[in-house]
């Protein structure tokens, strides 16, 4: 019981945290794009976009940060065995993190936010990209860390039998780090684009600031278009290689029960959950499973019953398979939304093309409503990730059931479940209307003059009263 | 000295660092509502502190994360037994982190009261109860064979642990005093020193039965330690210094007396970093609760690369920013102009 309100509370907590994470790290690349082209073009509009965009970034880091510094202490807090058992190895990532990336991140978007009229222009402009380069910096050192859990490496046991580091370079050369990490980077690179788009279709629809939001639309989509047909191609990637190191969770996802060869793709089926080994297939692709999992027309796929049987031989008795249906289908929420999202960036890349970007009704309809499948996407995944691994926290190592705080009560947990999620539904909703209302108010007419080179007009007052 | 002890010094250096620099935004936190009376004078006194809280407030983190990384069994049994008092410290974070962000994102008076609540009781709240954490680490608290707490909440609420958390809370509030008169001009810095005085005497009762008491709890010899008579100084120039026009040697007193104080813990527990009170047999030390030789090693290399360089571009930030903030004319409107820090350009 207290394990699994352990588990509740750590999913929620970090599903939650990761809503905010992509949008910054994908938007602060994005502002850093917006303020080089200012700099160099010194149109006015650049300057004001970035300003309206860098405000939403802020909201937004805002709740990041402090969900991040939750996650942060509930590795001791709520996980106090697995914290001990593995901190030699797992520690070390985050102490990293702090001190490569948070301080930077944090220390210069300071700087940035305040730093307007204060640093020479180059200086300023710096300071973006070293926060868009902290958060991914940061992203970096927690994903190694995550990809340690997936498949560990690096690492003797001891006397105790604890794992004990004795190689950091493995850690960030694991396959499993390498891929995930291309994979979350162009993942907020997708969710900030889209939330860019969305914005500024939602402006050229209503006709305002056209001049300004249709820069910001094209730019948009020349980010999005890339990064969504790569991720296409890296995602199917990292699926090949978690195959290999975790065969069960894409045995799983795939909801192959029995070995198959060669194997078709299950598009869609019903049923299929943990006691239904005989889901009814609606559509299945012949072969495509084969394809995608080992790269062969014919290739072998092991099924789950031989899954669990190797690893009862391998690990002793207990069930080794994960939840079938959250495998199953977040794995396919991820490949169809991603190929919707693919197709929408093709047609508006189509459209920047023909120089009719602003005016197709349709598109500019499409484009607002897409701002809602990065984050279905980007919490399927890490569904897919965190439960394909289960029931081990870490992959082979240790299991989640021992891994809590033995010094916890329910009742302890209980109480911090129910006020984290009281106070993160407080923030969700006050979060959500700040940003509708500040991305409705529009542009800051005052940032419309870039006179002040001149030295003649009195500095203006563009520091927001106190934006941060 | 062997790496756990420099390791030790390190995540030392890290809680301090934290106190220092946190314990200003707390202190100018806690004492915005009586230092401003208008919602702009409010919003000045908070914009004294606005480049760099959030840079401030990682110092909490690395220090976290770096006991994780050096020393994963005190971070285990410290985190888990601390669970209900850093549960409330984290709620207060985030109140506080998120109502820089939005207290002046709406005209709605209630809705400006709220997050002037949340700011206020979230910067009492953190170093009370961080500084009580701390102090029950010295104390003592029901720790097992295995390391594990065996108490409940009511546990860490030791009358040892209560007053250190007390003391700190005085020595930020001392320090957001001394920090705002720094910072701000005219009537807001009056308001700062006027209210130093009170907290100045405060801060220094505080500090010197902390020091009485801490001799009795810490064992070791009766008289005071080094670095505890550096604190009781400390605090005590910076009381006497926070009414006078030294702005900037008061500012420098209290940040060392904060400091020497958090020092002083950590010196006292050393080579204990945590302390069992069913069996000093049980106490976690820098030796029984550290990584192995490798892991502190690599981190050890880490540090040496990064840390200096976050002390350079976070001092290059507060270089930036150095210099009053003009307050806003007493009784005047509210209005964003004048918050501009300075006329000139750099």
């Amino acid at each position: 019981m207290t394990n699994d309100l352990a588990r509740w509370q750590f999913a929620t907590t970090s599903i939650y945290h990761f809503l905010f994470v992509p949008v910054t790290i994908g938007l602060a690349f994005l502002v850093a794009l917006l303020q080089t082209a200012w700099y160099r073009n010194q149109q006015p509009e650049y300057k004001r976009v970035t300003k309206f965009f860098g405000t939403l970034l802020l909201i937004n880091v805002a709740i990041g940060v402090v969900t991040g510094l939750v996650q942060e202490f509930e590795f001791g807090m709520n996980w106090s065995a697995y914290s001990r058992f593995v901190g030699d190895v797992f520690g070390g990532p985050l102490a990293m993190e702090g001190l490569a990336a948070f301080f930077l991140e944090s220390t210069f978007l300071g700087l940035w936010i305040f730093g307007w009229d204060r640093l020479p222009k180059r200086v300023h402009l710096a300071c973006i990209w070293l926060v868009a380069a902290g958060s991914m910096l940061s992203a970096m050192f927690i994903l190694a860390a995550n990809s340690w859990m997936q498949h560990p490496v690096g690492y003797v046991l001891n006397h105790q039998g604890q794992p004990e580091l004795n190689n950091v370079w493995a850690l960030f050369t694991n396959p499993t780090f390498l891929w995930g990490y291309v994979h979350v980077i162009l993942a907020s690179l997708v969710t900030g684009s889209l939330v860019m788009l969305a914005i500024s279709v939602w402006y050229l629809r209503k006709q305002r600031e056209v001049s300004a939001f249709h820069h910001t639309a094209r730019l948009s989509v020349l980010v999005l278009l890339p990064a969504i047909l790569l991720q296409m191609f890296v995602g199917n990637k990292l699926g090949e290689i978690e195959n290999t190191y975790q065969p069960v969770k894409i045995a799983a996802a795939e909801a192959q029960w029995e070995n198959c060869k060669p194997c078709s793709f299950s598009a869609f089926q019903v049923g299929g959950g943990n006691n239904d080994s005989t889901p009814t297939q609606v559509l299945a692709i012949p072969h495509l499973l084969s394809i995608l999992a080992t790269g062969t027309w014919g290739g072998a796929v092991e099924g789950l019953n031989q899954l669990q049987k190797e690893d009862v031989a391998k690990y002793g008795p207990g069930n080794y398979i994960p939840d079938v249906f959250i495998q199953y289908w977040s794995m396919r929420v991820m490949a169809y939304l991603g190929s919707l999202i693919a197709l929408l960036a093709l047609w508006g890349a189509w459209l920047i093309h023909k120089g009719r970007l602003d005016r197709s009704k349709w598109f500019l309809r499409a484009g607002l409503g897409a701002v809602v499948t990065p984050f279905i996407m980007n919490t399927a995944g890490w569904l897919l990730t965190e439960n394909g691994r289960q029931p081990w926290i870490v992959q082979g190592l240790m299991k989640t059931i021992h891994a809590n705080s033995p010094s916890v009560t329910s009742t302890d947990i209980w109480i911090s479940l129910i006020a984290f999620v009281l106070v993160y539904l407080a923030l969700g909703a006050a979060d959500l209307v700040l940003m509708l209302r500040y991305a409705r108010k529009g542009l800051d007419p005052d940032e419309g003059g870039d006179a002040d080179e001149s030295g003649s007009s009195p500095p203006q007052p563009t520091i927001p009263a106190l934006s941060y | 000295m062997q790496l756990h002890t420099v390791w030790f010094v390190i995540v030392s250096i890290f809680w301090t660092g934290f106190f220092v620099l946190e314990g200003f935004d707390f202190g100018v936190g806690m004492l915005h509502t009586i230092v401003g009376r208008t919602d702009e004078e409010r919003r000045h006194a908070l914009s004294t502190i606005g480049p760099w809280w959030d840079g401030n407030e990682v110092w909490l983190i690395v220090a976290g994360a770096g006991m994780f990384a050096a020393f994963p069994g005190w971070y285990a049994t410290m985190f888990s037994a601390l669970y209900l008092a850093l549960l409330i410290v984290l709620i207060a974070l985030m109140a506080r982190g998120v109502s820089f962000e939005f207290k002046d994102k709406s005209e709605d008076p209630r809705w400006r009261t709220t997050w002037r609540w949340a700011m206020t009781l979230g910067c009492v709240l953190i170093p009370l109860l961080l500084g009580v954490g701390l102090g029950d680490l010295l104390n003592g608290l029901p720790l097992d064979s295995s390391h594990n707490f065996t108490g409940n909440f009511f546990d860490l609420l030791t009358p040892y642990g209560l007053f250190t958390g007390v003391t700190l809370l005085a020595l930020c509030l001392l320090h957001g005093a001394t920090f705002l008169k720094l910072r701000t001009t005219d009537h807001v810095r009056e308001r700062a020193r006027a209210v130093a005085r009170p907290l100045g005497w405060v801060a220094i009762a505080c500090v010197v039965g902390w020091v009485i008491w801490t001799r009795s709890v810490a064992g070791g010899p009766d008289v005071p330690q080094p670095c505890e008579i550096l604190a009781v100084l400390a605090v005590a120039f910076a009381a006497r210094l926070a009414i006078t026009d030294h702005d900037g040697f008061a500012f420098a007193s209290s940040a060392v007396a904060i400091a020497a104080l958090v020092g002083s813990i950590f010196i006292d527990l050393y080579p204990n970093v945590m302390i069992s009170s069913t069996n000093t047999a049980y106490n976690l030390t820098v030796n029984n609760s550290a990584s192995g030789h490798y892991a502190l090693v690599v981190m050890t290399v880490v540090a040496v690369i990064f840390f200096p360089l976050v002390l350079i571009y976070q001092g290059w930030s507060f270089h930036v920013f150095r210099g009053r903030l003009k307050s806003p004319p007493a009784g005047s409107e509210p209005g964003r102009s004048a918050n501009v820090p300075s006329p000139g350009r750099s």
